[in-house]
């Protein structure tokens, strides 16, 4: 056998759990990009939530998230940082009750970056908004912008933060839809820990690709994204709200 | 005129040799592997690199430069007493001793992580990760 056909089995039997013929709860992640190669307009990735798979009780993503990314609190949940959380909403007239994850929506046309004075937050060439800490003044702007809620401002010296995910105080911060796996070839920690779960709720894939288990489920099933009113156009889709 | 006092005092450091009595020269740990560049490329021009290639990481996604700040934190950190890394910003660890001989403060690790990390990581399993 040789390397490539190893190595090819190896990924296939990682990234994608056989549940029955023809059905895998996990798409086989895209191949790592080569060293050197920047992010392309060829990618758009995106993320495709079944609320309906939701446990309300479960916080695997939440707490994944906090571990990939070194997250600490100060046990004040007004503002201690989050990249993702759990939206519990609840229909009035039908009493139809909801579990949603929120992080970054990833918008093609992000009002964070349209408000940003310095230029550091901004969107990578494949769709994915990041905060440039390195001219990052604080001024928190975006997070007044962002119709999500989605970001967060670090309001303390930061320690022992995670090698790929580098913070400190006075900066605003948010999910990276865990852009250093990504560029790595996997999928982002949430999405990894909801199928560890047993929910599969979250589905990974890159929507300009058609062949993609998420661009082919986009393609045909109703999926709807969070105040789409809006027009900025979010990566996240959701299925069951 | 950073750069001229920098070479200076880089020059003066290197001449002096720990030898000398009343040797105020700052006593630098040994790295555990090869550097990617020249030692004196990296004296005279690290912060150049690493600010240039911060840059194409972020903003570009370019992965697996050559001047990568965590790959600097994997081969320049200390081992304690205990066997586990020290940070590289302490007190007479790699960058902090030649630093606090220049008088430069590093802003870089307020924010990046001065230990490197051990091991695969997975997502969601990685057991009470504090490093």
């Amino acid at each position: 056998m040789t390397e490539t056909s190893r190595r090819e089995v190896l990924k296939g039997a990682a990234g994608a759990v056989a549940l029955a013929p023809g059905l895998t709860l996990i798409a086989a992640p895209a191949d790592a990009r080569a060293p050197g190669m920047p992010a392309t307009p060829a990618n758009r990735w995106g993320l495709l939530i079944d609320t309906r798979k939701c446990d309300a009780g479960c916080t695997a993503c939440v707490d994944a998230c906090k571990t990939e990314m070194g997250l600490t609190g100060h046990h004040r949940p007004l503002t201690d940082a989050q990249y993702l959380r759990k939206v519990n909403v609840k229909d009035p007239a039908s009493g139809k009750a909801h579990s949603v994850p929120v992080m970054c929506q990833h918008c093609a046309k992000p009002p964070c970056v349209d408000v940003c004075p310095t230029g550091a937050s901004m969107k990578r060439a494949d769709g994915i908004v990041l905060v440039d800490r390195h001219i990052c003044i604080g001024c928190r702007y975006c997070m007044m912008a962002c119709p999500y809620k989605a970001r967060s401002f670090a309001h303390e010296e930061q320690t022992n933060q995670r090698e790929a995910n580098p913070r400190g105080k006075g900066c605003v911060e948010a999910c990276t839809l865990c852009a250093h796996r990504v560029d790595a070839g996997q999928s982002p920690a949430c999405v990894e820990a909801c199928a560890a779960a047993g929910h599969a709720a979250m589905l990974f894939g890159d929507l300009n690709d058609p062949g993609s288990e998420l661009a082919r489920r986009v393609a045909a099933e109703a999926s709807t994204r969070i105040r789409a009113d809006l027009g900025v156009e979010p990566a996240v889709r959701y299925q069951g709200i | 005129m950073r750069a001229l006092v920098l070479s200076l005092l880089m020059g003066l450091a290197l001449l002096a040799g720990p030898a000398v009595a009343g040797d105020l020269s700052p006593a630098i740990p040994k790295a555990q592997g090869a550097c990617v560049d020249e030692p004196q490329a990296m004296r005279r021009h690290h912060f150049d690199f690493l600010k240039h290639q911060r840059d194409d990481t972020l903003r570009s996604g370019i992965r697996g430069a050559r001047h990568s700040l965590k790959e600097c934190v994997s081969c320049h950190a200390g081992k304690g007493a205990d066997g586990k890394p020290v940070p590289v910003n302490a007190e007479g660890q790699f960058c902090q001793s030649c630093h606090a001989y220049a008088a430069v403060s590093i802003d870089c690790f307020t924010c990046h992580a001065t230990v490197p990390e051990k091991g695969p990581k997975t997502a969601g399993v990685t057991p009470g990760v504090t490093q």
